[in-house]
C-alpha cells in the first residue's frame, strides 16, 4: 500500500562534491520495497522548487526503520536536498512503480550509469538470493564519480569504465569487452541516461538478450494521478510511475 | 457543529471541496491515501468518444510555484469509464463528475448521450477549456458564439446539472460566462489553466512536445481569484472556483470572491492528502470566526 510518511534525516554521507546518500528513519516499519520501487520527496522550501522529486530506493532496512537514496546533484531540488540537516523533516510518498523482474539461476549484466546505479545494488541482492549470477557494468566519466564498488562487489564481479579511462576500460558502457562475450549472459538490466539505455536496448535487441530498463521521466504526482511522465509502448502511452519504472525493451518504441 | 452542505443548480454537496478534473485520476488513485467518501465530490480525468493516447513526452514542466503541462486527454474513451471504470467507483458516497470534451460538437454530443443514460451521474463539467488538444477543447471556449452554441447542444442532450469549465485565456471571461449562462448553463467552473510555455535555456529548446503547454498551481491563483469574483458578478449561475488553491485559506478566498465550491487540482501530485486537510482547515476557520454556514460565505468579500 501506497504510504505518506513523515521521516527524519539520519544520515547524510557524501560520496563526492555531487553525490550523496540520504538515509531516512522513519517511526514505524518501512513497507516492503523491492528493487526499481522509488519514492516521490517533498522538497517545497522555495518557490521554484514546487513539486516532489522521484528517487529510486537504495537501500531499506526493516529492522532500524530506515530507507535509503543515493543522490547526483543536478538541479535546485537536489541540491535542496543536499543541505538537509540531521534530525530534519523529509516527508516521502512509497513505495511506488513496479519493480525488476527477479529471475532465477540465470546469468545477468547489469549497468549502471551516473545516478541510475540507484537502484542496482537492491537488484543484486535480490538476484543473488534467487540463485542467479551478478556482473555489474558501472560507467561513469571519471574514476571520481564511480561509487560504492565495494558494495556492488558483494554481489557479484564489478567491471567499470570511465570515458577518461581513469578507472577500468576507456569509453562508455557498450564499449566495455564484456559486450564481446554478451552470447553468455540470459539477461541484461540497466538504469542511467536515456542515451546510455537506449544504446544497451539496442544491442540487447540484436542479441535477442532479455533487457528491463528503469526510465527517469520527469513527473509531477508519481502515483498516476498527472499523466505526465509516460512513455511509448506498442501498446500506447504507459505512465513511468505506475506502469513502469520498469520496462521490457521489447515493449517499448525504441 | 458547523453546516459544511452547499448547493450547486439541485445539487447538495455534502461539503465545498471538490477534486480538479485530470488530477485526481478516477478517484482511485488517491484510495490509499485518505477516505474518498470525505469528499464534496470528484471531478474525474477528462473523457473523449474516442481512446486518446495524449501528446508526446515530455508533458510537465515544473514553474515558479506551478507546472505546466501538456498532457493532451489522455484517456480510454467514454464506453470504457462507463462500462469498467465507473461500476468500480460508483459506491463512494460523494458525487462523481465526468468532464466532457471533443474536438468537435458531434462527439460532444455523442459523449454527453452517452453520459445521460448512468443513472447515478447527477452532473457534468463540459469541457471548453483544454489548451492541449489541436483541435476542440479550448478553441470553443476562448470564443463567445462557439462556447454558446456548444453549450446550446449540450443543453438540448443533456438533462441534468450542467457545469461548463472556462478558460481563463480570454479577453473577457465575463462575456463568456454570460454567453454559456444564456445558452442554459447551470454553473460554471473557473478556471482551467492559462496557457504558458517553458524553454531549456542550455539545449534552446522546448520543454514541452508542444511547445505551449497549461500553467497550474499557485502561480495563477490571484488572477483565477480576479476572474471568479468578476464572473460572480455578471452571472446568477453558481461558480465552481478553482486556481492553485493549496490550503484552507485559499478555498475560503475563493468562496469569499463568489465561489458556491471549489477544486483542488495541482496541489493533489504534492500532497494526495490536501483535499481532507482543506476541509478541516475550512471546518477551523468556521469555529474560529463564528461562521455556522458555509454557504454565508459564498460571495461575501466585504468591499
Amino acid at each position: 500500500m501506497k504510504k505518506i510518511q513523515d521521516c527524519k534525516l539520519k544520515n547524510m554521507r557524501y560520496l563526492n562534491d555531487d553525490t550523496y546518500i540520504i538515509e531516512l528513519s522513519m517511526p514505524v516499519m518501512p513497507e516492503k520495497i523491492e528493487s526499481g520501487n522509488f519514492a516521490e520527496i517533498r522538497v517545497d522550501k522555495t518557490a521554484d522548487v514546487f513539486l516532489r522529486r522521484p528517487f529510486s530506493v537504495y537501500d531499506v532496512n526493516y529492522k532500524d526503520n530506515t530507507i535509503s537514496f543515493f543522490i547526483k546533484t543536478i538541479g535546485k531540488g537536489t541540491q535542496l536536498l543536499s543541505q538537509l540537516q540531521e534530525g530534519e523533516n523529509v516527508n516521502i510518498i512509497y513505495p511506488l512503480g513496479n519493480s525488476f523482474s527477479k529471475i532465477e539461476n540465470t546469468k545477468t549484466l547489469v549497468i549502471g550509469g551516473g545516478s541510475g546505479i540507484a537502484p542496482l545494488i537492491l537488484l543484486g541482492k535480490e538476484l543473488k538470493e534467487k540463485g542467479s549470477k551478478v556482473v555489474y557494468l558501472l560507467g561513469a566519466r571519471t574514476e571520481n564519480d564511480i561509487h560504492l564498488v565495494e558494495e556492488f562487489e558483494t554481489y557479484g564481479e564489478v567491471l567499470i569504465t570511465t570515458e577518461d579511462g581513469s578507472l577500468g576500460e576507456k569509453g562508455r558502457v557498450t564499449d566495455h569487452s564484456i559486450w564481446n562475450k554478451i552470447s553468455s549472459f540470459d539477461k541484461i538490466y540497466t538504469c542511467g541516461p536515456d542515451p546510455m539505455m537506449h544504446a544497451i536496448g539496442k544491442i540487447a535487441k540484436e542479441h535477442n538478450i532479455e533487457c528491463e530498463v528503469s526510465l527517469e521521466n520527469t513527473m509531477a504526482c508519481g502515483f498516476g494521478a498527472c499523466l505526465c511522465c509516460v512513455t511509448a509502448t506498442h501498446n500506447g502511452n504507459k505512465c513511468a510511475c505506475t506502469e513502469g519504472p520498469v520496462f521490457n525493451v521489447k515493449d517499448l518504441k525504441w | 457543529m458547523v453546516d459544511l452542505k452547499v448547493k450547486v443548480d439541485k445539487l447538495e454537496f455534502k461539503n465545498p471541496v471538490t477534486a480538479a478534473s485530470g488530477t485526481f485520476g478516477f478517484g482511485e488513485e488517491f484510495a490509499d491515501f485518505m477516505d474518498l467518501n470525505d469528499l464534496g465530490g470528484i471531478f474525474v480525468k477528462g473523457l473523449t468518444l474516442h481512446n486518446r493516447e495524449g501528446n508526446d513526452y515530455p508533458r510537465m514542466a515544473e514553474t515558479p510555484a506551478g507546472m505546466l503541462n501538456a498532457v493532451g486527454l489522455q484517456n480510454k474513451g467514454v464506453d470504457y469509464f462507463i462500462n469498467t471504470i465507473y461500476p468500480r467507483i460508483k459506491h463512494w458516497d460523494t458525487e462523481i463528475f465526468p468532464n466532457v470534451n471533443g474536438s468537435i460538437i458531434e462527439d460532444y454530443i455523442e459523449v454527453t448521450e452517452k453520459l445521460n443514460e448512468v443513472e447515478s451521474i447527477n452532473a457534468i463539467e463540459l469541457n471548453i477549456s483544454c489548451p492541449n488538444v489541436k483541435e476542440g477543447g479550448m478553441a470553443f471556449g476562448v470564443n463567445c458564439a462557439s462556447a454558446i452554441t456548444v453549450t446550446e447542444a449540450i443543453r438540448k442532450a443533456y438533462d441534468k446539472t450542467l457545469i461548463v469549465k472556462l478558460s481563463p485565456n480570454v479577453t473577457d471571461i465575463t462575456e463568456i460566462a454570460k454567453g454559456v449562462e444564456g445558452a442554459g448553463a447551470d454553473a460554471v467552473s473557473l478556471v482551467n489553466t492559462f496557457l504558458g510555455m517553458a524553454i531549456d535555456a542550455k539545449t534552446r529548446k522546448p520543454i514541452l512536445s508542444t511547445i505551449t503547454g497549461g500553467l497550474s498551481g499557485p502561480a495563477i491563483k490571484p488572477i483565477a481569484l480576479r476572474m471568479v469574483w468578476q464572473v460572480y458578478n455578471a452571472v446568477k449561475i453558481p461558480i465552481i472556483g478553482m486556481g492553485g488553491i493549496m490550503n484552507a485559506t485559499d478555498a475560503i478566498e475563493f468562496m469569499l470572491a463568489g465561489s458556491s465550491a471549489i477544486q483542488i487540482g495541482t496541489a493533489n501530485f504534492i500532497d494526495p492528502q490536501v483535499c481532507i486537510k482543506v476541509i478541516d482547515g475550512i471546518k477551523e476557520y468556521m469555529l474560529e470566526h463564528r461562521v455556522e454556514k458555509i454557504s454565508d460565505l459564498i460571495g461575501a468579500m466585504e468591499v
